[in-house]
């Protein structure tokens, strides 16, 4: 396969990741003692001075040649011959655009954080803000990385921070329960990716980015396998079937916490990682087949599921899921650009549905249940406005920004080859119009109506840094599109694609990012963005007629017959799956572990053990007149016989 | 001079020290304590001059070779090569943490205990520097006396069960041992105790050999402790005083790694590789059955030690594979085990000095009042379990990876290990620190005070210094590891 010529340029890269690392180490040493001052303004600091820095590569990228590598080499991890290991940091156009979205919307949640976490106790505070920049620090390490080995410090590392602020109100067990579930379960993951790492190892003999992409070869069916591992690790960091399950209890962590790190960047790491072996992916297309069908899959059960939740959180976490799948759809026809260009918008109304949630939460002094607000745009005009904004993008409604990534990634998978591509097509598009339906739903739940609980009566709007971050990132989520226009709209209008693309170039992908020129392509996209667009808005309309006119009458219907109630109440469950893994391997691992001990270690090895001594025992009482039985007597007698021994043998070389 | 002699000057000072205890006042507590301490210290200065004169592509260094028993030509020969300077470095870091540790906790027969704990340390120093089989073993059974008077006399109620097991247990091995011992000594005729020698010597037959290995291998499977071996080490570790587990789990757990690959491999190369399959095995149920084990335990102590069943699993997993990389993994492991449960160790002790108990239900909602050790505990558990960037990720990665080039699924199989330890440990870690206060006891818990964190601070950065420059510890001790793989690999 011909390589993709790179031009390394050496280049100053460490601060991008050492300021969050100084914030994390400054407020986690600190603590309380730095004052609260200190702690808001170091807190948002550092991905704010993270951020000017990646903005300065960016810089620096876009004055240099196509497919430019910036690149920094720390030091060597360890080099025994076979296997050489450097950490370096490498920011190509893929890693610029993470690392500013990660920084950027990571800088705005920092603030937002002020004020939502504004009635912690100090220490607490502290505590939150070192955590999420070690989190920031974690995830530009996963973003920066030039090879797999620093890639899974970062990658394990953000499953860390995810843990420590999923559980970060402890003294609840069930927060703490929902860290370790989270921790555990990508773990799992983590184990088919290390054993990825391993076959990568084996087939290319190497494990830096640049060498895998540019050497890849299906020898053997090697580059396939180590690409599925891979991607089950991203499942597990994804939230992707059947490793979804950890995501909708991580929404137990602080809500800013929910939009940084379980909506906008550490679950999007898994469509990075395929972007970053795009090439290595390119030579496996079974894999890429794999991936198109679990996200496809993965995109219509969320979208169902988030349909019946009552938790408005809840109701974001199974939207994130099935948006997730959707990126990976993307990703497996082979649109690495049409995938990322969601990534990032997601990133941005996904974050501002996040923090209108948390407004509202907020604002109702912590209610979550969608059965008792209502009414809200009446008491929160500015929250609903850029909840609104947001959530229009999601439902792919034209202008705004998820309309357009939405629609190039559906244009792509008309236009692949993945096997099964009609029915992949319709798949993708029915996930789609559930995107409206849940959206409208939710929306009609909180902001329309009537207030149903006092709270909602007397809500209040965010003030402050969390009105600021807010209002920002809503207006991203409503123009982010203009990043990725595309050709259809306007010559050249793909900047965000343009940028990306030559990083694949010979990676053979699909034909979302660069197939400008086309003129039939250009009239069929033409045809589908009108398509998509009047089923974004006429889902949007439906569903909020079948909330708000015609509720009472679908809830009658949905009582009445027994096979919707019983798949209602399958979707509110999340069709059962955690009950699954609950009954096939947490209980059976829990119990057998106890019943091993017993029944093993204690009965069996243990007794053979004290068995054969009450033997040595019985033979033993002849012996016993020797015995005194004092303990000082034995201490003495064998402490003499060391001395002796030691003497004795010292003996020789002092002659 | 002294560098002609700094090898026995730095194995010798710990039993001076013992012996200038001995003749302290049996009341002057502080001087009993204050001596052993510095002697500790200095022992660990001066080995640091080892480290900084070792020559990693240059074999054994810091010879020394005298005369000792004559008439059946064992010698004082002592040196290090690549595995033996790590090993002792080890060593000589934990006895003076297990010491400072001990400052408060242990009030009875203060002059006997500081005298064993010096014993101790000389005599797995000369495990790990002797370059003759019986000076090996004279050592080998020197270390147990110590540790057996430190569980049996400072241990805790059930301590004269546990000494005596683990005593009979080692002793068995040891036994076994020490026949194989005098049987190579006439077999391989007048070449001494010399392993140099006897590993080059003639050959012997080739049921010979196996029955020799098996003799040595099983003190070691004992010592290590490898499945099914195991259950002497739960017991000790219980009523062990947390000087007793620190070095019963950071350097006497390493003893019978250190012999397979010191010993049973130079000596019996055919027969170490025809059983490495077998080892393997044991070594990969240990890690699964150890994880399991550790799983079910509702006392902290005993799931730290069946959590170390776990990850020497690892390390002799990566021994017995035949891949120099994970054989060198797998020594790595042997220090980053050493490091996170010394400091594991060192942590229960902390919370059993505060709250006279060890069981997971006593405990609940630490982490709100105690925040400098939930911070420094969640450190050395995320350290326990292979956290990339800390030093337990580099062992396993090497150990795994090198593994599955050779046997691809041991290797996956023994990554459900992994898996499991992040179960065991954070299961452990919200059970002590998560949660509301349950018991009135666990209210207004002094935190870490300064000589408890000084005692953790070398063990907490040496987890991230061995996670970020694996590479300076392996350069030191992947040449020796490698040629002792290599020199018989299948």
């Amino acid at each position: 396969m011909e390589g993709v010529t790179h031009y390394p340029i050496e280049a100053q890269l460490h601060w991008i990741v050492l300021a969050p690392l100084l914030g994390f180490a400054l407020i986690g040493l600190a603590g309380a003692r730095l004052g609260r001052g200190a702690v808001s303004l170091l807190g948002p600091a550092a991905p704010g001075v993270a951020f000017v820095y990646a903005l300065d590569a960016l810089q620096a990228l876009r004055g240099a040649p196509e497919a430019t590598v910036l690149a920094e080499p720390l030091w060597s991890w360890l080099d025994l011959g076979a296997l050489s290991v450097s950490v370096g940091l490498r920011v190509d156009a893929l890693a610029a655009t993470l690392a500013l979205v990660v920084t950027g919307v990571g800088f705005l949640i920092h603030v937002y954080s002020v004020g939502y976490m504004g009635h912690e106790p100090d220490g607490s505070y502290a505590r939150y803000f070192a955590f999420l920049n070690l989190f920031t620090f974690a995830m530009l390490v996963l973003v920066l990385a030039d090879n797999l080995v620093v890639f899974f410090v970062g990658w394990e590392g953000v499953g860390l921070c995810s843990y420590l602020l999923i559980g970060f109100w402890y003294r609840d067990l069930a927060n703490s329960d929902a860290g370790r579930k989270a921790f555990v379960v990508n773990r799992v993951g983590d184990l088919a990716f290390v054993l990825g790492m391993f076959v990568a190892w084996r087939a290319f003999g190497t494990l830096d980015f640049a060498r895998l992409n540019q050497e890849a070869h299906d020898d053997g069916g090697l580059a396939t396998l180590c690409t599925l591992l891979f991607f089950i690790g991203a499942t597990g960091k994804s939230a992707q079937l059947p490793l979804h399950v950890w995501l909708p209890d991580a929404m137990a962590g602080p809500t800013p916490v929910s939009a940084l790190i379980h909506a906008a960047t550490m679950v999007t790491a898994g469509v990075y990682m395929i972007g970053r072996l795009g090439g290595l992916y390119a030579v496996a297309p079974a894999t890429l087949a794999v991936v198109a069908w679990v996200g496809c899959l993965t995109a219509l059960y969320a979208g169902w599921v988030a349909l019946a939740q009552r938790d408005i959180k809840k109701v974001l976490a199974w939207s994130t899921i099935s948006q997730l799948g959707t990126m990976f759809v993307a990703m497996g026809v082979g649109a690495y650009a049409s995938g990322l260009f969601h990534l990032v918008t997601h990133a941005f109304f996904k974050a501002t549905l996040f923090l209108g949630a948390g407004a509202v939460i907020h604002g109702l002094a912590g209610e979550q249940d969608l059965g008792r607000m209502g009414g809200l745009a009446r008491r929160m005009p500015v929250t609903a406005l850029c909840t609104l904004l947001g959530a229009l993008a999601l439902a792919g409604v034209p202008p705004l920004s998820g309309f357009f990534s939405k629609d190039a990634i559906l244009f792509a998978v008309g236009v692949s080859s993945v096997p099964g591509r009609s029915a992949l097509c319709l798949l993708a598009w029915s996930a789609a119009a559930l995107t409206g339906l849940y959206v409208a739903r939710m929306m009609t739940l909180a902001f329309l109506g009537a207030p149903r609980s006092a709270a909602a009566a007397h809500a209040h709007e965010p003030r402050g840094t969390m009105a600021f971050a807010l209002l920002v990132l809503a207006a991203l989520a409503a123009a982010g599109g203009a990043l990725g226009l595309p050709e259809a709209v306007a010559h050249g209008a793909d900047r965000l694609g343009a940028f990306l693309a030559p990083g694949w170039a010979g990676a053979g992908h699909g034909p979302a990012a660069g197939a400008g020129g086309h003129a039939g392509l250009l009239e069929a996209e033409r045809a589908l963005m009108l398509r998509s667009g009047l089923l974004g808005v006429s889902v949007l309309a439906v569903g909020v007629l079948a909330c708000t006119a015609w509720g009472g009458a679908l809830e009658a219907l949905f009582e009445a017959d027994p096979g919707l109630a019983a798949l209602r109440r399958a979707a509110l469950g999340r069709f059962y799956v955690d009950e699954v893994y609950g009954a096939a391997v947490v209980r059976p691992l829990v119990a057998g572990s106890r019943l091993l001990w017993r029944v093993v270690d204690v009965g069996l090895v243990d007794a053979v053990v004290n068995g054969l001594a009450r033997l040595v025992g019985l033979a033993a009482v002849a012996l016993r007149p020797l015995q005194g039985g004092l303990l000082r007597g034995y201490a003495a007698l064998l402490a003499a016989a060391t001395v002796l021994l030691v003497v004795w043998a010292a003996r020789g070389w002092f002659r | 001079m002294m560098s002609d002699h700094l090898l026995s000057l730095v194995t010798f000072l710990p039993l001076a020290a013992a012996l200038g205890v001995a003749l302290v006042e049996r009341r002057a507590e502080g001087a009993i304590r204050g001596l052993s301490l510095l002697a500790s210290v200095a022992t660990f200065v001066l080995s640091l001059g080892l480290w900084a004169g070792f020559d990693p592509a240059a074999g054994f260094q810091f010879l020394e070779d005298a005369e000792w028993i004559a008439p059946l030509g064992a010698r004082y020969h002592v040196g290090v090569d690549g595995l033996s300077l790590v090993l002792v470095l080890l060593t000589t870091l934990l006895s003076p943490l297990a010491l400072a540790a001990s400052w408060r906790s242990v009030g009875r027969a203060v002059k006997e205990f500081h005298v064993a704990l010096l014993v101790l340390e000389t005599a797995m120093l000369g495990v790990f520097v002797a370059r003759d089989l019986l000076l090996f073993y004279v050592f080998w059974e020197a270390m147990l006396i110590p540790m057996y008077l430190l569980i049996g006399v400072w241990g805790g109620p059930g301590r004269f069960y546990a000494a005596l097991k683990f005593f009979v247990y080692t002793l068995a091995g040891s036994v076994c041992m020490l026949v194989g011992i005098v049987y190579l000594y006439v077999a391989k005729g007048s070449v001494g105790f010399d392993l140099g020698q006897l590993a080059s010597g003639a050959a012997l037959g080739p049921s010979e050999e196996r029955w020799l290995y098996w003799a040595f291998a099983l003190a070691f499977m004992v010592k290590v402790p490898l499945f099914p071996f195991h259950t002497w080490l739960p017991d000790a570790h219980v009523e062990a005083p947390t000087a007793g587990s620190v070095l019963l789990a950071g350097v006497l757990l390493k003893m019978g790694a250190y012999g397979f690959l010191r010993l049973a491999l130079p000596l019996f190369p055919t027969a170490f590789w025809c059983f490495a399959p077998l080892v393997a095995a044991l070594a990969i149920v240990g890690v699964i059955y150890g994880a399991l084990m550790a799983l079910a335990q509702e006392d902290l102590k005993r799931l730290i030690a069946y959590s170390s069943v776990s990850h020497l699993g690892f390390v002799m997993l990566g021994i017995a594979s035949g891949d120099p990389l994970a054989a060198s993994g797998g020594v790595y492991q042997m220090l980053n085990h050493g490091v996170s449960t010394g400091a594991l160790f060192l942590l229960v002790g902390v919370l059993y000095e505060r709250r006279h108990t060890r069981l997971l239900g006593d405990f609940g909602g630490l982490a709100a009042g105690m925040p400098r050790l939930a911070t420094a505990f969640l450190l050395i558990a995320l350290s326990s379990i292979g956290l990339p960037g800390l030093n337990g990720f580099a062992g396993e990665f090497l150990v795994l990876l090198g593994t599955f080039q050779v046997r691809p699924l041991w290797a996956a199989t023994a990554g459900l290990g992994v898996v499991l330890g992040a179960v065991y440990m954070l299961r452990c870690y919200q059970r002590v620190f998560h949660g509301e206060v349950v018991h009135e006891e666990n209210r207004g818990l002094a935190d870490l005070d300064a000589r408890e964190l000084a005692c953790l601070a070398p063990l907490g950065l040496l987890t991230v210094v061995m996670g970020l420059f694996p590479g300076r510890f392996l350069a030191v001790l992947d040449p020796t590891v490698r040629a002792l793989v290599e020199g018989g690999g299948p």
